[in-house]
């Protein structure tokens, strides 16, 4: 949490969006993470996806749990309300918000700790139910506000910086995600913005349960040799299956990769996810072949990257509640209280 | 042994020992609707274990016209249709009383008490040569019984077949085959059973009365109060609220237009994610609940904390049941008072409301919502089990068409855009509370950061100690100003000046009143002042302070009332006397006027004012 507000001031020249903003008007309170911390990388990024496609900044519902990540959102998009919760609690909250009023763009940032350990149960249902929601998991591996605990994203044999060795078996995010029915599942790098913006974009328009993982390298507690999240070893494993491009709806379609390497997705929204293939195997469609495709290579040592799965026709926990368009924020007496005379009745039938 | 049987009018104790599961509850229903209908008022109870097929439950009936609606205790007639039991339940009837069962396979002379009436029927016998279905045998076993005790009872054969007529509108063939059990069970009563000294006569004393249970009452009330985000986790004896909450919202709450929901109901996956979604679906400004019982509300604790702090509008029903730990969870208590009233950790107070019955249930409920956005923190409706589950006789509902829901402080688009100042933690009304503003509403004002931690009236994060004390102080003025917008307490004076006084609370309210005119039969008068809420407005202090001994009674084991009492308005221990009944049974006005007569005829012998009655 910071106390300092950015200075307003900024360059005439910085160009705007459709709505007039500047990047800087989608800025928040400037960050006291360490510095070169992976969570500020995000942070820019979140704030970059929201500029560029336009986003109305307060009309966004910014929630965290506890953890250094969930202190990120006073640091991005200082025009939204926002909602530091209970550690591990993010989910059910968010939820409960967006029962509230759907209308409104949900954006849950959570860490390894709050989502993997003390609020794994919440992060499953969360993605069950299907709630509409952008869910970036910040992922280091390590517990960095109480200063280097291992967390339960941290892989088998890595190492603390104090020389202790994590012997239990890690959690993946991205396959429970994909096997408990998240709709749009992406992993990416804090320190790859080319393919960590457009992941979010596609997110921010995806209308469903949409996930990303982050690796977001800790460089108090682990970057280190022996870690598995930290910049060195991420960028040396990583293995991107796509490069994604995100064209909102009515943007004129511009064709620049060579036929054959590129698939396009729609989503629901009308919006376009063109997928530049890296890996000629990989079809970010199909759950299982992902699922499959995140395990043999997680096994040979590498960190996939990339959109790995999206249902451009998701459903999500409105449509499963059959709920009214009208945000139920906004329903009146009238449209909420059966009256007097349904009373009566009522009482009529209890004789 | 000469043995006088029972003979009483429209006042007595029936109680059916059943089968868990064998279809017995809505025969025994119908039978205590039956009386109602006959204008006698009655009180049932339903007692059972944690069980859903096999084991032993219990339907008492208590018949009243007085009115008197708490549990008496004692059995006239019982209704011994299970064997597991037999013992205990003959062991239970009072002497004179009768015994009815089910004499299809005799039993030795020695399995009965010669100071009871035996009413012998062949009720297995009759069903099986009448019906071939196994399910059939059983179920209408049940009706036959009922058929034979109205016939024994004085109950008229057509308001049961009114009930009937009316429970099977739709399905003429069920409806057949019931009022054919009826008459099977009251023809052969009429030709082979004595009469007996119990007797139901027509009454006028229902009025407009409804007959319900406060769990189905709280769920209205929850539909009337505008709740439109409900989220729980099934929990004995709160789960038929939130499935009444359903079920109304199913005929009240869809838009005839489009077919859509006019509420979001989650089945959380457990309690700590209802309440989650409750503060999250609270903080979005739409009004929702969770319903609960004590193991829940122990889970809850550290978002009650979180929406205390952060001030967040939410709603917890808690339907209480004997604790600690799983407890006896079929069983009454009044038990969560204190871990309701602080719960959570650090300094925490919250508002407790009191319902003594269904009528109580409905306002209560509605109101909480009120009173949540008004004052922007978690409100408990504190019901039990004794009222949640058990249908009641009370005053009818009421809504009056102009009431609107009270959203509370919240500051509009308009009212941002003209300037006005907005620190969603300042108090500018002097009453404690501060404005808020739902996400969305401006572009560039009064959007702000919420969180657990300690901040300054501009909702900006601060570790200073002058900003945490404004907020911790004006929390308390907060809490002050809830006094006056809760349920007021509601006195009765006694016909002589008293100089003995009794608080009571919520379920304990029929045994009370019952209690108060046993006593004034005695000559031994009192005061008594039923509380309804918490924080207590000021006249709680000054009842205690004006009589000399006060008797707190209550459902629990550590007299948790009494603890607030003592605890907020630093009273002195020794005036206010503690009457005790956890057994996990209803209290009852013999126990409760047994053990304040006790007190009252021994206390110029000065005694202990503190010794629990138990």
């Amino acid at each position: 949490m910071t106390y300092i507000t950015k200075p307003k001031l900024h360059h005439p020249t910085l160009p705007k969006n459709a709505l007039c903003h500047t990047r800087r008007d989608y800025e928040g309170k400037i960050s006291t993470l360490c510095a070169g911390c992976g969570h500020d990388s995000i942070s820019a990024a979140i704030i970059q996806a929201c500029w560029e496609l336009n986003v109305e900044p307060h009309r966004v519902a910014k929630l965290s749990g506890i953890g250094c990540s969930s202190k990120t959102p006073d640091y991005f998009l200082g025009q939204s309300h926002g909602f530091n919760t209970v550690h591990g609690r993010m989910p059910s909250v968010l939820t409960g918000a967006n029962l509230a009023n759907r209308d409104l763009l949900y954006l849950g940032v959570s860490g390894d700790g709050d989502s993997a350990s003390i609020g794994m149960g919440q992060f499953v249902h969360a993605m069950r139910r299907g709630v509409n929601m952008v869910y970036i998991v910040e992922n280091n591996g390590v517990y960095g506000l109480t200063k280097g605990q291992f967390s339960a994203t941290a892989d088998e044999g890595s190492m603390s910086k104090k020389g202790v060795k994590n012997t239990d078996s890690p959690i993946d995010l991205i396959g429970l995600a994909l096997q408990l029915g998240a709709t749009y599942v992406a992993r990416s790098f804090s320190g790859d913005k080319k393919q960590l913006v457009p992941l979010i974009k596609g997110a921010i328009l995806h209308q469903g349960a949409a996930f990303l993982d982050v690796i977001s390298p800790c460089v108090a507690f682990n970057n280190h040799a022996g870690s598995t999240k930290s910049y060195e070893y991420v960028r040396e494993h990583n293995d991107a299956v796509n490069r994604l491009d995100v064209i909102p709806t009515r943007e004129e379609i511009q064709v620049d990769y060579e036929p054959g390497e590129t698939i396009e997705v729609a989503q629901h929204d009308g919006s376009i996810l063109r997928l530049h293939k890296i890996d000629p195997d990989f079809t970010p469609c199909d759950r299982i072949a992902a699922s499959n495709y995140v395990q043999k290579h997680h096994a040979l040592g590498e960190v996939v990257t990339g959109l790995l799965y999206v249902d451009p026709e998701p459903s999500d926990m409105h449509s499963h509640l059959g709920t009214v368009a009208k945000p139920l924020n906004e329903l009146g007496v009238g449209e909420l209280s059966p009256g007097a005379g349904v009373l009566e009745r009522i009482n009529g039938g209890l004789r | 042994m000469t043995m006088t049987p029972i003979a009483a009018t429209n006042d007595f104790v029936i109680k059916f020992a059943n089968v868990n599961g064998s279809g017995s509850a809505s025969a025994n229903e119908m039978f205590a609707k039956s009386i109602i209908r006959m204008g006698v008022p009655v009180s049932p109870r339903n007692i059972f274990p944690s069980n859903i097929q096999g084991l032993p439950t219990w339907y008492e009936v208590r018949v009243t016209e007085a009115g008197w609606l708490g549990r008496r205790g004692g059995v006239d007639l019982m209704v011994a249709m299970n064997p597991q039991t037999w013992d205990a339940d003959l062991k239970e009837i009072e002497s004179g009383g009768y015994l009815f069962h089910d004499n299809s396979k005799p039993l030795p002379k020695s399995r009965f008490r010669e100071d009871v009436t035996n009413i012998s029927m062949p009720l297995t016998q009759i069903s099986n040569a009448t019906y071939d279905d196994p399910r059939q045998r059983q179920l209408f076993k049940n009706i036959i019984y009922v058929g034979a005790l109205s016939q024994l009872l004085g109950i008229e054969a057509e308001v049961i077949e009114t009930l009937i007529g009316q429970q099977y509108k739709s399905k003429a063939k069920l409806l057949d085959a019931n009022i054919h059990a009826l008459h099977l069970g009251r023809d052969h009563a009429k030709a082979h059973l004595d009469p007996i000294g119990l007797r139901v006569r027509k009454a006028d004393n229902v009025g407009d009365k409804i007959f319900v249970d406060g769990n189905s009452a709280a769920a209205l009330g929850c539909v009337y109060g505008g709740a439109t985000v409900c989220a729980w986790y099934p929990i004995t004896p709160s789960s038929s609220l939130a499935e009444s909450y359903q079920s109304y919202c199913q005929k009240y709450r869809v838009d005839p237009e489009t077919g859509k929901n006019r509420y979001a109901m989650i089945q959380a996956e457990d309690e700590i994610a209802s309440i989650g979604i409750v503060t999250g679906a609270g903080w979005n400004g739409a009004r929702a609940f969770t319903t609960t019982s004590g193991p829940g509300i122990s889970l809850m604790n550290e978002f009650i904390g979180l929406a205390y702090f952060a001030e967040i509008p939410v709603t917890i029903i808690d339907v209480q049941r004997g604790g600690p730990s799983t407890g006896m969870p079929t069983r009454t208590q009044q038990s969560d008072i204190l871990a309701c009233a602080y719960a959570s950790h650090g300094d925490t107070k919250h508002v407790l409301l009191l319902p003594e019955d269904p009528h109580e249930c409905f306002e209560f409920s509605a109101q909480a919502f009120d009173l949540a956005d008004r004052l922007q923190t978690p409100i408990f409706v504190m019901t039990d089990l004794d009222i949640g589950m058990n249908q009641r006789l009370c005053a009818p509902f009421a809504w009056d068409d102009t009431r609107n829901h009270d959203r509370g402080k919240v500051m509009s688009a308009e009212e941002l855009e003209s300037g006005r100042d907005f620190g969603r933690y300042k108090d500018v009304d002097g009453d404690g509370i501060p404005y808020r503003t739902y996400p969305g509403t401006h572009p560039t004002k009064g959007s702000y950061f919420t969180r657990g931690t300690s901040r300054d009236p501009y909702a900006r994060y601060s570790e200073r100690g002058p900003d945490y004390l404004y907020n911790m102080e004006r929390l308390l003025q907060k809490f002050d100003t809830a006094k006056a917008l809760v349920p007021q307490p509601i006195l009765r004076t006694a016909k002589h000046k008293a100089s003995f006084g009794a608080i009571f609370y919520g379920s304990t309210s029929p045994a009370m009143a019952e209690a108060i005119e046993v006593l004034e039969a005695q000559d031994l008068h009192l005061d008594t002042l039923r509380v309804r809420a918490f924080p207590f407005p000021e006249m709680v202090r000054q009842f205690v302070l004006s009589h000399e001994r006060v008797f707190v009674i209550e459902q629990n084991r550590d007299a948790q009332l009494r603890s607030l009492l003592i605890n907020e308005f630093d009273l002195d221990p020794a005036r206010i006397v503690k009457l005790l009944h956890y057994d996990g049974t209803p209290i009852t006005a013999r126990f409760i006027a047994r053990a304040i007569a006790e007190h009252m005829r021994g206390a110029n012998v000065s005694a202990h004012a503190s010794e629990t009655v138990a």
